[in-house]
């Protein structure tokens, strides 16, 4: 009995002792010396790889902050305080990242514009963009099938009277929505923009007027009244320059169909994180 | 020509018929969590192929040469499962040093693979069908690529799940074990096939 545990305990012992040696073996000569300062950049990282930086991911963008090759304040979402702490590790002087939003240009909401077909289908905005150019009037719009929602990596986007509507306390400002969108209708937009244009459509203004009560009908009434220069339509739609823009409100006042807004996009809260 | 043939039969019936995923139920957390994405699923399954192979290689000698030779079939689990979990570390050692690109690909599932069921399984499974030593490579081989299969098959079902409109009830986990039963349902048609290949 007691022979049968000790030959159990023996063999288990010595098979595990030999693995063991085996690992430690195996770990002392064939690991990969990783770079400390990579790892370093790596843990100031946050780490969701969302890819505003221009690379892959967090790691890409570590090895490649390690070797010198890119610039510490990339990192839209880790904002300020990555971009000092990165600074620090490289010993570069620190550049403060540039706060943008996303913002989404289009205020054709349920009631402002028309459908022209009932869709029954994939509900996924490039499926709905496959199927002539979509089931709304206005071929410019917001289908607000959330595509954008489901690639945020902050939650930031919701759904509001058929539009994709962006929080602003919650946007990192990672652009992946901007990549998603079929329509192209959302774009990164500073975050001190004062004015801001609802709509996206290159439609002729009487077109556009007719598929949409909110839309821009390139009447260029704000070309004319902005002191500041800072509006011009191309394309049959309002553009701010947010440069030049003061946010006086000379442009909204004028605008016919209230295209043009002003707004007030929202920091993120003090000591947000991501995790 | 029949030991060629025998093998085979060893390696059709355990991609098709005793799928470890479909029909035996073993290593289904990684189907379920890992099926998400076909290029994951796909990294994921050739993984588990590698390391069931390896794992064959080294816990039948160990089983033949030592525990019988000792009388100690009954810490089979245990010892396997030593050998299985030390087994995949070194491979993951190894991978990043000689083939980083490999690592890179392959390297998140290894530690996920650590105690993976269905590579313990088919370990245990080619003893107690007292199956030869190329018997026992050839069915691990044919056990991997089974599972390969699965979660290719899923993962598929899976995505076109994700592109359409589920009935709240339904949504989430409980669509993904509903598809896995049908087919888990639709691999038992192939009960059979494989004894009358060569009849």
């Amino acid at each position: 009995m007691l022979i049968d545990v000790l030959t159990a305990l023996a063999v288990v012992v010595s098979v595990s002792l030999f693995l063991g040696i085996l690992l430690a073996l195996f770990i002392n000569f064939f690991t990969v010396k990783e770079d400390e300062k990579e790892k370093k950049i790596r843990e100031c990282l946050p780490g969701i790889n969302c890819g505003a930086c221009g690379y892959t991911g967090c790691n890409e963008y570590a090895k490649a902050l390690a070797l010198s090759q890119a610039k510490p304040n990339l990192c839209i979402p880790g904002a300020e305080n990555t971009a000092k702490a990165l600074s620090e590790i490289l010993g570069v002087e620190v550049e403060e990242p540039k706060d943008v939003v996303a913002f989404v240009h289009c205020n054709g909401t349920c009631d402002a514009a028309a459908e022209k077909a009932i869709y029954q289908g994939v509900e996924s905005c490039k499926a709905r963009t496959m199927l002539y150019g979509g089931s709304k009037g206005c071929s410019y719009g917001c289908f607000g099938c959330g595509d954008c929602a489901k690639v945020c990596v902050s939650n930031a986007i919701f759904i509001e009277d058929g539009i994709a509507r962006v929080d602003t306390s919650k946007c990192v400002g990672c652009g992946l929505c901007v990549k998603q969108c079929p329509q192209r209708i959302i774009s990164m937009v500073p975050q001190e923009t004062k004015t801001a244009v609802f709509c996206n459509s290159r439609d002729k203004g009487a077109e556009a007027r007719k598929v949409c009560t909110n839309a821009c009908i390139a009447c260029k009434k704000c070309e004319k009244v902005c002191p500041h220069e800072a509006i011009s339509v191309i394309n049959n739609r309002a553009v701010i320059d947010y440069e030049k823009c003061t946010g006086c409100g000379a442009c909204t006042e004028s605008c016919p169909t209230g295209c043009i807004k002003n707004v007030h996009f929202r920091d993120l809260p003090e000591g947000f994180s991501l995790n | 020509m029949d030991a060629f043939k025998n093998l085979v039969v060893i390696l059709l019936s355990s991609v098709l018929v005793n799928n470890y995923v479909l029909s035996r139920f073993l290593g289904i957390c990684p189907f379920l969590g890992v099926s998400k994405k076909i290029n994951q699923a796909v990294g994921m399954g050739t993984s588990v192929t590698i390391v069931m192979l390896l794992a064959t290689l080294a816990t039948w000698p160990i089983q033949h040469f030592v525990l019988d030779s000792f009388g100690l079939s009954y810490m089979q689990t245990i010892v396997f499962i030593l050998i299985i979990a030390s087994l995949v570390q070194m491979l993951e050692i190894f991978l990043k040093k000689f083939v980083p690109s490999l690592h890179k690909d392959l390297g998140v599932y290894l530690p996920l693979i650590t105690t993976n069921c269905a590579v313990l399984g088919v370990s245990i499974n080619n003893i107690t069908d007292s199956y030869t030593f190329v018997e026992s490579i050839v069915s691990s081989l044919g056990v991997g690529l089974g599972f390969l299969l699965a979660m290719v098959l899923f993962s598929g079902l899976r995505s076109r799940i994700d592109e359409d409109e589920v009935p709240k009830g339904f949504r989430g986990v409980a669509i993904t074990l509903l598809a896995a039963s049908f087919i888990s349902l639709a691999f038992m048609g192939l009960t059979g096939i494989v004894d009358n290949i060569f009849a």
